[in-house]
């Protein structure tokens, strides 16, 4: 299996203070990584890394490499538009614009000039809502306001927006923690539908989660990457002692 | 120790006269605005004819309306809002997304600064720079000392409605690959636009009832006056003079022509609010 995602000595500051420290990771093609960790670890901050998302906060800095496909997307010169079209994110609070349901998914599309005409970006938004388990909910209101959706159905249109634009990594922040358990239960059978043809991360609070999604998963504590390991070794002997007492639940 | 139902007892009390004081206060402000709108109704509904609404002034005991008066307010305020909103709304649009630096935070402190001085300074200020140089009062000023007047308040409302729109939009938009002056344009903007709309009309409102600063640089005009660069009539300098007149007929007409300007402020308000409701 080759690594889609190649992460070594990454250290990341919010001005002086530093939120993580040497992480080196490798991210599989076509695999679910799932980051799990007690809260203020610093696994949605590395999410935020692998699409630079962290660039709009002031004052941060990254030290170390990011290899996507080989090419270190910290070097200068990159052209953070374009990556962050190749690495979609879906937030742990979904976020639709304020706009048609229809126009939601087109948006990526057009502003990126993937489409041919009219037809062809119907056809798009058709494809992304359908990948995203939401078509058949939304086909007959697809020109009414997004926010008339529910929770669940809100963040299954931001997946769809993210899928449209046709990236090949997807970043996952959470997707689920808003959500209920049914509304949860469809993003977990879409993620694993997706994996079929995207890289997926995704950061979880859900232990259970990380163990039905995920192929592998990594551990985070206080900005330190614990460790790595295929999800069913993971939770059932994981190596590290303090991976076992998190995971049991004896703190965190 | 108290026992739990007598606490209780005390807490309902409290707020319930919270409720009924705040209650009170919202009761007293809209009667005193009711008071004053029906005044202004009962005091200049007589006088309203629709020769009143197409005449020019003339001479006591003849007649006379605020035709051209209603003519000269809107062109003034028209070029008021054609130089002040793209200049205010911009200046709002930088404050709130690129807003972060010493130069912002000098142009945000003036800028609450220009909306405390009072409109007269702002009258003087395009006396001095635009009526004198030309020589004569004219519309041009008029519309320009309104513009002047309009800038900080819809740049500082626009400011105040970018910030609403929250973060985690404009991120959504970012990890789809789109630039950031995308972002502002096609998705913050329409968010925050009914609120951007209410700021202008805010400062339309209150451009609209400015008379000091037009005394000085539109002056006033007896006739229609279609263009610009001659002194032109505006409803608030008439109302001035016709309130300020030693006719009883002419303070009917000062009522009259305060009902026209507040119905007219009332209209736009409700055309603007019209076109820019919500629709998402």
């Amino acid at each position: 299996m080759q690594n889609k995602l190649s992460i070594s000595n990454l250290d990341f500051f919010y001005g002086k203070a530093q939120a993580l420290y040497e992480i080196s990771l490798e991210i599989p093609e076509r695999q679910v990584m799932a980051f799990i960790g007690p809260s203020g670890c610093g696994k949605s901050t590395f999410l935020r890394t692998l699409n630079r998302m962290n660039d709009t906060i002031p004052g941060i800095r990254v030290e170390g490499d990011v290899l996507i496909d080989g090419k270190n997307i910290y070097e200068s010169g990159t052209d953070v538009v374009a990556l962050r079209r190749k690495v979609g994110m879906v937030f742990q609070k979904s976020n639709p614009f304020p706009k048609t349901i229809f126009e939601n998914v087109a948006y990526g599309i057009r502003i990126n000039r993937i489409h041919k005409d009219k037809t062809d970006l119907e056809m798009r938004v058709e494809k992304a809502l359908y990948d995203a388990a939401l078509w058949d909910e939304v086909k007959d209101r697809l020109h009414t306001s997004a926010f008339g959706l529910s929770g669940g159905q809100q963040q299954r249109l931001c997946i769809a927006r993210a899928l449209a634009v046709q990236p090949e990594v997807i970043l996952m922040d959470e997707p689920a923690s808003a959500l209920d358990p049914i509304a949860t239960q469809k993003i977990e059978e879409l993620v694993v539908e997706l994996k079929k043809r995207y890289t997926i991360v995704i950061v979880t609070h859900n232990m259970q989660q990380a163990a039905r999604v995920s192929d592998k998963t990594a551990f985070f504590m206080l900005g330190k990457l614990v460790e790595v390991n295929p999800t069913q070794k993971m939770f059932t002997s994981p190596d590290e002692k303090l991976t076992e007492d998190y995971i049991t639940g004896r703190f965190g | 120790m108290a026992d739990n139902e007598s606490i209780h007892r005390r807490r309902k009390l409290v707020s319930s006269l919270m409720t009924a004081l705040t209650l009170l206060c919202a009761v007293f402000a809209i009667v005193i605005l009711l008071i004053i709108l029906s005044y202004i109704a009962v005091q200049g509904l007589s006088s309203i004819s629709l020769q009143f609404l197409i005449d020019t002034p003339k001479p006591v005991g003849e007649g006379g309306g605020i035709g051209n008066a209603i003519l000269g307010s809107f062109l003034m305020t028209a070029l008021a809002c054609l130089i002040g909103l793209p200049i205010g709304i911009g200046a709002g649009v930088y404050l709130a997304e690129f807003g972060d630096n010493w130069f912002a935070k000098t142009v945000r402190f003036l800028a609450d600064t220009l909306i405390g001085i009072p409109s007269i300074i702002v009258g003087i200020f395009i006396y001095t720079l635009v009526v004198l140089p030309m020589g004569r009062q004219s519309g041009l000023a008029g519309g320009l000392a309104l513009a002047i007047i309009m800038i900080p308040i819809v740049a500082r409302t626009t400011e105040e409605m970018i910030r609403l729109v929250p973060h985690s939009m404009r991120e959504g938009a970012l990890a789809l690959g789109a630039p950031q002056w995308r972002v502002t344009l096609d998705i913050v903007m329409p968010a925050a636009s009914t609120g951007i709309a209410t700021g202008a009309m805010l400062a339309i409102a209150r451009i609209s009832g400015e008379t000091a600063p037009l005394l000085f640089t539109a002056l006033n005009s007896r006739f229609y006056n279609y263009f610009m660069d001659q002194p032109m009539a505006s409803l608030t300098v008439q109302i001035f003079n016709y309130a300020t007149g030693p006719f009883d007929v002419e303070h009917k007409m000062a009522w009259a022509a305060t009902l026209i300007l507040v119905g007219l402020i009332l209209l736009i308000n409700i055309l603007v609010r019209y076109l820019t409701r919500r629709k998402f």
